[in-house]
């Protein structure tokens, strides 16, 4: 049997549901402890556990405290949550394509200034990129993605806009995103993807899950429209491919 | 079958249940009744499951006319007045309308939320097991938005059973109670103690998605940003303002701010019912307690059918004692149109 690992920390977060947390950071090796928890505990569910979420460094675990309590719960996981991951052996892949700039990618041209790059030198980093869904938040299909090249960290807007589009793509800090519903937010605003991360009436209604890989293409404007009509009725306009 | 039609009806009104579990994993809002208690308390009066889907109606007033037949309902929550053609109806009561008669409620007296059941409930198109308005994210049925007039509800024909009354356990006073955590480590011990030792109101800019908390500025140890992670119901989130935010029924399901502490799950529909501007505390409980008062809230919604009375016997007078109270509270006076919070992933 390998090696076991630190254990996580349980930070209670109300009296239903507690926080696995492996890592206080964006951390792959964290991410991976997240998603293999995740896993274990839908396939082999433990009694009083509702739902999980799994975010970049930690699990919530929401439960029924008439079902099991905090304590006997903490028991439970820990076993579980000090195993090593297993090795990730395959993964969805998805590609998506992106319209840059103009209308749908307003902070493009701001981001290659403070860069002190161009444009196209922003969109061949961002598209050339290999991403991981490290967690799915906030509003509907708003998939997070980590493996965002280093040189595009920057911090995100001092003035968060109140709305921006859907299908945004963005990226804030050291993370990026796939944005499905319009939305409040402070990232910064590259393109627009006419893929629907969340269709309520398609099947499947969510296209991403943690733990699939991600790469984007750049496509024309009006390539973006055609696109965007077919995802509109319904069509899985994502490209998928296997890892 | 019959249609109960909204008449008028105020804004922050709109169809819950117990919400939508089950897809938080994808950024599913779970939304649901902002008073869980009151929301089951109205369906047991009509015969519902106690999370069947009603009426939520916000801090102003309503009205609602029966057409092609009777229609049964019942209401809950904060208390108005309310009466059928200028005969009075108590809360926690039910009352058939006739064809054409009207159901009139004015504004809250205290509280914001209170809950019209309908007899067989409202139904809809269940999403993730739910028909709970979530208006950002264009959920809900049959109305994906908040009620207007003129919406209407096909509803069963009135069973002609008698009208019943509930005698809920009285009301709960005192601070609200919270769990430090998850993030309390994010804060020092004078900030904790200013969260915990501080009187804190309700802002007006505040709706189902979140409470925003006037009172002291509240600082972090090390800055305000950390990486996103889960929310529950409850969760008290401090952004960079050092305001805190009390998430609510909804929410987004990850959030990038620490959280201070967390609202029982038996106090979040107590801390949902102050009204703007009325001053209060919280209060640290242990795990243990917060469990406890969990397991005793779920009981207590499981075993409402056995405080159900014939209506025409008389209420205990330490109840009535304790609605004149409560009715003695100002008019909320908040401009539910204004109510908004924002946020960001």
């Amino acid at each position: 049997m390998a090696a076991t690992l630190p254990p996580p920390r349980l930070l209670p977060s109300g009296d239903s549901a507690v926080t696995v947390e492996f890592s206080r950071t964006i951390d792959e090796d964290a991410n991976q402890r997240v998603l293999a928890l995740d896993k274990a505990l839908a396939a082999s569910p433990i009694d009083g556990i509702t739902e999980t979420v799994p975010t970049y460094r930690s699990l919530l675990v929401h439960y029924d405290p008439c079902q099991i309590g905090f304590d006997a719960l903490g028991e439970k996981l820990l076993p579980i949550a000090i195993q090593p991951p297993p090795p990730v052996t395959k993964a969805r892949r998805w590609r998506i394509p992106v319209a840059y700039g103009g209308e749908h990618g307003i902070d493009l041209d701001d981001v290659a200034k403070a860069l002190s790059t161009t444009p196209d030198d922003i969109v061949a980093r961002h598209a050339g990129g290999d991403y991981k869904v490290a967690m799915i938040g906030f509003t509907p299909g708003w998939s997070y993605l980590s493996g965002l090249d280093k040189s595009l960290h920057m911090s995100r807007r001092q003035n968060p806009r109140l709305l921006t589009p859907a299908g945004t793509i963005s990226i804030g800090g050291v993370q990026a995103g796939i944005q499905c519903l319009a939305a409040p937010s402070g990232w910064h605003l590259l393109g627009r993807t006419p893929v629907r991360t969340y269709q309520l009436h398609r099947n499947p209604t969510f296209l991403t899950e943690p733990g699939d890989r991600v790469t984007f293409f750049a496509i024309d404007h009006k390539t973006f429209e055609e696109l965007d009509r077919a995802a509109e009725a319904g069509e899985i306009i994502a490209e998928q491919v296997d890892a | 079958m019959s249609r109960l039609v909204v008449a008028s009806i105020g804004p922050a009104s709109s169809v819950q249940d117990g919400g939508r579990l089950g897809a938080q994993r994808y950024g599913l809002t779970v939304s649901g009744a902002m008073d869980r208690l009151s929301l089951a308390a109205a369906n047991t009066l009509v015969g519902n499951a106690p999370f069947a889907a009603a009426v939520e109606i916000g801090p102003f007033g309503a009205a609602f006319t029966a057409r092609d037949g009777a229609v049964r309902v019942a209401i809950s929550g904060a208390p108005r007045n309310a009466d059928v053609a200028g005969n009075p109806v108590a809360m926690d009561t039910s009352v058939t309308l006739k064809d054409g008669e009207t159901l009139t409620l004015g504004f809250a007296r205290g509280g914001a939320f209170t809950y019209l059941a309908i007899e067989g409930a409202i139904t809809g198109e269940l999403v993730f097991g739910s028909l709970a308005v979530n208006a950002r994210a264009g959920l809900g049925s049959p109305y994906p938005r908040p009620l207007q007039a003129g919406d209407e509800f096909s509803v069963a024909a009135a069973s002609g059973a008698s009208e019943l009354r509930i005698e809920l356990p009285r009301p709960l006073s005192g601070p609200i109670r919270v769990l430090l955590g998850p993030q309390d480590d994010e804060f020092d011990d004078a900030n904790k103690a200013l969260f915990l030792g501080s009187e804190w109101k309700i802002s007006a800019t505040s709706d189902r998605m979140g409470y925003r908390l006037e009172g002291p500025a509240i600082k972090h140890l090390h800055g305000h940003n950390i990486v996103s992670d889960g929310t529950v119901n409850g969760s008290i989130q401090v952004p960079g303002n050092g305001t805190p935010i009390a998430l609510m029924m909804d929410r987004g399901t990850s959030g990038g701010y620490p959280k201070i502490a967390t609202v029982i799950t038996a106090d979040i529909g107590r801390l949902a019912q102050t009204s703007a501007g009325t001053a209060f505390r919280f209060k640290a409980v242990s795990m243990a307690e917060a469990q406890d008062e969990a397991r005793k809230f779920a009981q207590a919604i499981r075993t409402l059918p056995d405080r159900l009375r014939a209506a025409d016997t008389v209420a205990l007078n330490i109840e009535a004692l304790s609605d004149a109270n409560v009715a003695g509270h100002a008019v909320n006076a908040v401009d539910a149109g204004t109510w908004q919070v924002t946020a960001e992933p």
